[in-house]
């Protein structure tokens, strides 16, 4: 189980938190302008890089608030977690990334 | 190097003479060649089928096959080797149920026993929004010619006396299905048996030979760099599971695919008690008892990204408290081993086979927890959609494009369970 810092409660099993998958996925600020690609690009396509990933996870059973954190995904260790609007550090992650 | 012989009876009787330690190697493990027609990345069962359909269906015998490691050591050798084609859309129907047939002539194609077990697969359900959906089902796999039968309480007390059917239980069992002709088979004799019978048909494999890049001009691909040097192919096919965004980043594009842990476990050896394979989605579970008298369990994924092969404990907590609440008669067995493998999860829980953005490169993947099952079907029209360069009809509506144009396969609860 992991061991993870709510940035807001600091640090907590992981069974009291839900993975909500990659960060700073920016919603379009101009749906109707995006090509169908675009569009799948925004919903579908995904960072699954193997090493470190910015992800957004929900303390549920805790503050109920979102968060980020930045974690390696091939040894698991958390190496940030950080306010949802705070800027990113590195991992893949994110539009464009 | 010994030549490849057939498997039979006597070839069994002639090798005991010798004490068996005169066996002809399976397949050889030649230098790679400076080009082919076509290179096959991934040596799991995808992989090693399409390799071998290639050769057989298409005539096309000069290919290589890389794996990174040996053959057979990905999800296909970590899978629970659950076989069934009774899913929701025509899509999944059609390429499930083709890799059944296959799947059921697969030991005399192959000369080798893949030991194809239709013990038969019940579904069970635990309220009455899981009877409805599991009764819909049973009549959309009937519409599409597939055998599925409802199961009621006594029939089900019938085929599989130790389940808790107390209405005191904490998910009592209501009901259920069956697929009569699912079940299982062995899940290293599909790798073994595909590799041994490519390699008779010409097909190079390289194991422990990793494809680090792709060399492409002009937007079409011009082969592989691995640890051993490039190797040229105006053709390539990828089918390596947990690992497909990782090749797709090198070759350029990205993959609606996030890489989770899904894990299994086994009991110690006991007698035969069931013979059946048994799932529950409400309580997720799903359990077989392999020939040499182990209960095969499969867990759920971690909800997180991952490329370690292991899961977290507490997945495995969950799963046992089902399994042992659905059969009280095991709480008392002891697990030997537990581990995990990397499965590539598509939005849609359907696969992805065709096309990429780069002109001659193919991908395979995305079969998430539950691609065991279609080796043979997917290797099949995959072969030909890399063979003729267009899919076959059976691929086409898993093309990658179905993300742009939203013709998404939603099989999402197809099995409710990951298997
Ligand atoms: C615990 C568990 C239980 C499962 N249970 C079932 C089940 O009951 N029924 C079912 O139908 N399915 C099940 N599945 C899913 C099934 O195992 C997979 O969908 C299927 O085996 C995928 O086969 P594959 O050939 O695509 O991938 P794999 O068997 O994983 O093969 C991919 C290969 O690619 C190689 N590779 C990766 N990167 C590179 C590279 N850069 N260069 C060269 N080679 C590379 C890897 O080493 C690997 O050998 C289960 C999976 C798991 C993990
Ligand atoms: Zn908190």
């Amino acid at each position: 189980m992991l061991h993870i810092e709510c940035p807001y409660c600091g640090p907590r099993d992981e069974i009291e938190f839900s993975c909500g998958g990659e960060a700073h996925i920016a919603r379009p600020s101009e749906p109707e302008a995006l090509s169908d690609a675009e569009w799948a690009d925004y919903l579908f396509m995904r960072a699954n890089p193997k090493g470190a990933l910015a992800e957004r996870w929900c303390h549920g059973l805790g503050c109920r608030r979102w968060f980020n954190v930045e974690r390696d995904t091939v040894s698991h260790e958390i190496l940030r977690t950080y306010k949802m609007g705070e800027p990113r550090g590195g991992g893949s992650g994110g539009a464009g990334a | 190097m010994k030549k490849n012989k057939r498997y039979s009876i006597f070839s069994l009787l002639r090798n005991a003479r010798n004490y068996h330690e005169n066996w002809a190697e399976a397949w050889r493990s030649p230098e790679p060649k400076p080009s082919y027609d076509a290179i096959i990345v991934g040596g799991g069962g995808h992989g090693l089928a399409t390799a071998y359909y290639l050769a057989k269906e298409h005539g096309i015998t000069n290919v290589a096959l890389v794996e990174k490691g040996p053959i057979g050591l990905g999800n296909t050798g970590r899978n629970t080797t659950v076989i069934r084609s009774n899913y929701l859309w025509d899509e999944s129907a059609a390429i499930y149920e083709l890799s059944l047939k296959l799947f059921e002539g697969l030991s005399q194609d192959l000369n080798f026993n893949v030991m194809l077990s239709q013990r038969g697969l019940i579904s069970i359900g635990h309220n009455q929004h899981d009877m409805r959906e599991i009764r819909r089902r049973v009549n959309a796999i009937r519409l599409n010619g597939i055998d599925s039968e409802m199961l009621s309480m006594a029939e089900l007390r019938e085929l599989v006396p130790i389940l808790n059917l107390s209405p005191n239980s904490r998910y009592p069992v209501i009901g259920g299905s069956i697929q009569r002709r699912g079940g299982i088979a062995r899940h290293d004799a599909v790798a073994w048996g595909y590799a041994r019978a490519a390699d008779d048909r010409g097909v190079d494999i390289l194991q422990h030979t990793e494809v680090t890049g792709f060399r492409i001009q002009g937007g079409r691909v011009e082969g592989v760099e691995t640890n051993r040097g490039f190797i040229a192919a105006p053709k390539i096919g990828v089918a390596v599971a947990g690992h497909s965004s990782v090749l797709a980043e090198k070759a350029g594009f990205r993959l609606p695919i996030e890489s989770h842990p899904l894990q299994a476990l086994v009991s110690e050896p006991l007698k035969p008690i069931f013979h059946t394979v048994i799932m529950s989605a409400t309580v997720h579970v799903y359990l077989n008892q392999s020939d040499r008298g182990e209960l095969v369990m499969g867990a759920g994924i971690d909800a997180f990204n991952s490329y370690a092969q292991r899961g977290s404990p507490m997945i495995l907590e969950d799963m046992l408290a089902a399994a042992v609440e659905l059969f009280p008669i095991f709480s008392r067995v002891k697990m030997m081993r537990q581990w995990g493998g990397i499965v590539d999860i598509c939005p849609d829980a359907s696969p992805i086979i065709g096309k990429t953005p780069v002109a001659g490169l193919y991908f395979n993947c995305g079969w998430g927890t539950g691609g065991f099952k279609s080796i043979p079907g997917s290797g099949f029209v995959f072969a030909h959609t890399i063979a003729q360069g267009e899919p076959h009809e059976i691929a086409a509506p898993f093309a990658l494009d179905r993300f742009t144009s939203g013709a998404l396969i939603d099989e999402h609860g197809a099995a409710g369970v990951a298997h």
